[in-house]
């Protein structure tokens, strides 16, 4: 445990770490994004219901998926940065917000893309709704809050506590579909899914395929700021001579 | 599934698409801003060193 | 772990239980508001304002969808399999209207037990299958999901 956090914590080592994985997780993601989009697209069967309409759900469920795992992750981030005051929790919060922005914004769309054929409306203002979409405007008051603030100490500390308030939403948007009447259906993915098997699979792959590209693109950033603020390293010399 | 059947997606193609077009756009807008970023900081990096060393 | 460091947890654990329960009494206050619809038990329970605008939950009643003929009305009754409320509609319907389904309507009682509806939405449950699968559910007689 000591070893491998190490090898995380320290900014040389957490660059070479990442770069030994990329091209692994590369490799998984194309595997299951081309096998999500293939099957969810082509092979899945119709639903009884929705028809082919239906096939939204493989953009739809992962993306939404995605826009609460990050903001988790950033608020847990948020927790270590401000107790043990590590960089790296500071970095990861600060990387995560615009594509866990992004994630939330695909969600929001698609689920009125669907609602509009299926429900008969674009919108509609109901708790589950209503709480990711507040979810979003967290996203975006995260990183307007960090761009106010010039100094980056209080910039991270602020910003930190922000989402540690904000991750109150977390919860809401997962029981809202059980607490409160909603038009929203509930959840088909759980233990004993009410998804068939033929439709489940190419979901799955499309959340493992949605998680992945989160861990490339912020692996990637992480490289980019870790070297930038450690240019004058000599580890940071030796990463550009190799690749020139 | 056919070819007809899949690009009007049983009639439900101007929701299906839009909604696969804008997951592709979300993910490649984030992978070209990320590896422009990094690329351009290696670049940086790259003549800050040269110049560091001469 | 440091004294400092012990310090801060305690406090975001106090904060975020504070927050906590803080919105959970709230939420629980304003139930009714956050809720979207009433249950067609819950609306002849209480002694709702006629006229005012509200919205219905439940299921379209078996063999119970007619237009009348002369005013074109569309006909239902909305249950939640305790209580029925006829319901009167003019207007487009979404694709997924049918008997036996969730459908969320908007609209006024109009002082005869009859809900006056102005909007009609479908609500998808969280089942999804094939055809096939769904045919051999209702030939074994398996309870309707939708």
């Amino acid at each position: 445990m000591l070893s491998w956090s190490k090898h995380f914590l320290v900014p040389k080592y957490c660059y070479r770490l990442s770069e030994k994985l990329l091209p692994w997780l590369t490799f998984v993601w194309i595997l299951s994004l081309s096998y999500g989009l293939i099957a969810g697209l082509w092979f899945a069967p119709a639903d009884y219901q929705q028809g082919d309409g239906f096939r939204i759900i493989y953009v739809h469920v992962p993306a939404a998926i995605m826009a609460m795992a990050v903001y988790s992750l950033m608020a847990i981030a948020a927790v270590l940065s401000l107790v043990f005051r590590l960089k790296i929790a500071a970095l990861v919060m600060s990387l995560s917000a615009p594509i866990g922005a992004a994630f939330t914004f695909l969600a929001l769309v698609t689920g009125s893309l669907w609602g509009k054929p299926m429900w008969g409306t674009w919108w509609i203002w109901d708790a589950r709704l209503t709480s990711v979409l507040i979810l979003f405007f967290l996203y975006l008051a995260f990183m307007a809050l960090r761009s106010a603030l010039p100094e980056e100490k209080t910039r991270d500390q602020i910003s930190a506590w922000l989402l540690i308030i904000g991750f109150i939403n977390i919860p809401i948007i997962h029981y809202s579909v059980q607490w409160w009447n909603t038009l929203h259906q509930g959840a088909s993915l759980k233990w004993d899914p009410s998804i068939a098997p033929s439709m489940l699979y190419p979901l799955l792959a499309m959340i493992l395929a949605f998680a992945l590209f989160y861990a490339l693109i912020l692996l990637q950033r992480l490289q980019t700021e870790l070297l930038y603020r450690e240019r004058k390293n000599p580890w940071v010399k030796e990463v550009i001579d190799e690749l020139s | 599934m056919n070819f007809h059947e899949f690009y009007t997606m049983g009639g439900y193609a101007p929701y299906v698409w839009p909604s696969f077009g804008l997951a592709a756009l979300t993910f490649i807008s984030q992978w070209l801003l990320t590896v422009h970023k990094k690329r351009r900081t290696l670049e940086r990096l790259k003549t800050f060193w040269d110049r560091h060393e001469s | 772990m440091n004294h400092k460091q012990r310090r801060k947890l305690s406090l975001i654990g106090f904060l975020v239980l504070f927050l906590g329960i803080a919105c959970t009494l709230v939420l629980y206050a304003l139930r009714q508001n956050i809720s979207l619809y009433y249950t067609p038990s819950q609306a002849l329970v209480k002694p709702l304002p006629q006229s005012q605008n509200l919205r219905l939950g439940g299921f379209v009643a078996a063999d119970s969808v007619h237009m009348d003929p002369r005013t074109l009305a569309l006909n239902f009754q909305i249950t939640d399999y305790q209580t029925a409320i006829p319901v009167v509609y003019h207007g487009e319907l979404p694709n997924l209207f049918r008997e036996k389904q969730g459908v969320v309507v908007s609209g006024h009682f109009d002082g005869q037990g009859h809900f006056i509806a102005s909007e009609i939405l479908a609500k998808h449950d969280e089942n999804y299958m094939p055809k096939p699968v769904k045919e051999l559910l209702d030939q074994q007689g398996a309870p309707h999901a939708g």
